[in-house]
């Protein structure tokens, strides 16, 4: 009697995961868009690293981190720049401002899941097309530098994992805001700002002033990018990315969970005007 | 002379159309300002973050790389709200809607430089100058006549800058007839590299920034005649008080790419 439960909750996931690469192989379409982005996000990169070197030749006072951690943090940064949560979903706006949401909650799925599941293929189909080629190049030419250990990959990358679930719960959760705003416009402005500045693509974290660490350690966003990108540097050693784990999935669950219920009432007085 | 002043005339009433046009959302209009002012204000929070780390950038101090900031933002927030219809030209190409703007007695460019002026442009102006203002209270600059004439025509001189990125970025859709983005790493990266002084990029970098887009025209060089210094890069005093003209003289080669192009143009037929 066992297995067809196990063969039930199989058949639960199976409309997700078909979900997930149907809108997969749409995005892997978009390959001028991803040459586009590459050559931008070489030219920041190659910027930030020479901005980086002069401050860092200017002072000699102990920095946490040192110039060759910064700069493969900066070109982590540009390969993975696609990974962050920085746009609304634009057919769940369109769909929100043209009142086709309403066929949404006809479909026989769980529809925080089915917005969860668009937003994981919208992070990382773009992402997996951008980030190879600017390793590549960073890597031979630009000072891009593997992780020190293999145990410190091998932390990035579950951290990466990681950052993507709390990233997708944060998308998600401005995606159903737009059940109150309808347009989003100050939200798809402002939110991308704060998510700039204190998640590590400005500049990595612990470079910011001392009082500010402590803010920065109680809000989700260096889930996001800054401690991924410090456990490959080594900076912080790889013993702990079960800890950093632990954070994003925490994160993760109070982002769902606030989600969700953000959703029920945003369905509960979403009216549809027919037509 | 008539004819200028005419069109003059004409292009200042396009600016009105569309401005009264926007402020029917007013709501919108101050969101996206105030967006778009943090958006860009943010990196100024980074420069100040580092300098409060690392005291100084290969010797400037942050009042000094502020100005720089302060010019380059300024300077791209006038290009861009005044050349947004040059920025979003390939439309036109794509649908085909060129061939009306060709059918109209007047120029292409007044045409297209009417098309649109963006009032939203106007937060990253504020921010830009709240932080010049900031730079020059806390530089001990000598200030003359010349000198301030010298940091208007330098803000002007980025403002022409941009404009002519803008309009090259609008020719090129004439043969390719798809919006490229590639330009945008000149435009927007343009403005990242100005925001420091030139002397912290490497030689190529440097001189692609001095003579192919000439950023260093309408900020660097001048800077370091506004600040009273001797360039450590060895331009003499002549060349920076003369390099704002570079901004202007990248427009004018702009535009006549530009008439190059329309002459190329051939209509989608849609």
């Amino acid at each position: 009697m066992v297995s067809p439960v196990i063969g039930g909750r199989g058949a639960a996931f199976r409309p997700y995961l078909s979900i997930l690469g149907a809108r997969f192989r749409v995005l892997l379409q978009y390959r001028a868009a991803a040459v586009a982005g590459f050559g931008t996000q070489l030219f920041w990169g190659l910027i930030r690293m020479m901005i980086f070197t002069g401050f860092y030749a200017s002072t000699t006072r102990a920095q946490p981190m040192s110039l060759p951690q910064v700069i493969t943090y900066v070109w982590l940064g540009q390969a993975l720049f696609a990974m962050l949560p920085w746009s609304l979903d634009a057919e769940i706006r369109a769909m929100i401002r043209s009142g086709a949401v309403a066929y949404e909650l006809v479909r026989p799925l769980d529809l925080y899941s089915w917005w969860y599941c668009r937003c994981l293929a919208a992070r990382v189909a773009p992402t997996l097309l951008r980030s190879l080629p600017l390793f590549c190049v960073a890597g031979i030419f630009f000072g891009l530098q593997a992780p020190p250990s293999w145990s410190s990959g091998i932390a990035w990358f579950a951290a990466t994992v990681g950052s993507l679930l709390v990233g997708c719960a944060f998308s998600n959760l401005m995606n159903i805001s737009l059940l109150w705003t309808i347009t989003g416009d100050g939200i798809s402005r402002l939110v991308p700002t704060l998510v700039f500045a204190l998640s590590g693509m400005l500049l990595p974290l612990p470079l910011f002033p001392n009082w500010a660490q402590r803010i920065l350690a109680f809000i989700p966003f260096r889930d996001m990018v800054d401690l991924p990108f410090r456990l490959y540097v080594g900076q912080i050693p790889a013993v702990e990315a079960g800890s950093v784990l632990a954070q994003q999935i925490a994160w993760t669950l109070i982002l769902m969970f606030f989600g969700r219920w953000l959703l029920a009432r945003g369905l509960s007085r979403l009216v549809v005007q027919g037509g | 002379m008539l004819k200028i002043l005419d069109a003059i005339r004409l292009y200042f009433r396009y600016l009105g159309i569309s401005m009264r046009a926007q402020m029917q959302y007013r709501a919108s209009f101050l969101m996206m300002t105030v967006g778009q002012c943090a958006a860009t204000g943010i990196e100024f929070l980074g420069i100040w973050a580092l300098f409060a780390r690392f005291g100084s950038l290969r010797g400037w101090t942050l009042p000094e790389v502020a100005l720089f900031y302060g010019i380059i933002n300024c300077g791209f927030a006038v290009a861009e709200s005044l050349g947004r219809g040059f920025d979003i030209f390939p439309e036109l190409v794509k649908s085909g809607d060129f061939d009306r703007v060709l059918l109209r007695p007047r120029s292409t460019i007044l045409q297209i430089a009417g098309r649109e002026f963006q009032l939203m442009r106007f937060g990253r102006l504020a921010q830009g100058l709240a932080v010049l203002i900031w730079a020059l209270l806390h530089l001990k600059i000598v200030w003359d006549f010349a000198r301030a004439a010298l940091l208007c025509a330098t803000i002007g001189s980025a403002a022409y800058l941009f404009y002519g990125l803008l309009v090259l970025q609008a020719t090129m859709s004439f043969w390719t007839v798809e919006t490229l983005e590639i330009l945008n790493t000149v435009t927007y990266g343009g403005t990242e590299t100005g925001q420091y002084p030139l002397t912290i990029y490497r030689p190529w970098f440097r001189r692609f920034f001095t003579f192919v887009v000439p950023i260093a025209c309408a900020n660097y060089l001048p800077v370091g005649a506004i600040l009273g210094m001797a360039d450590p890069l060895g331009a003499s005093t002549w060349a920076q008080w003369s390099a704002p003209a570079g901004g202007f003289v990248f427009l004018l080669i702009s535009l006549q790419i530009w008439k190059v192009g329309v002459r190329h143009y051939r209509s989608t037929g849609s």
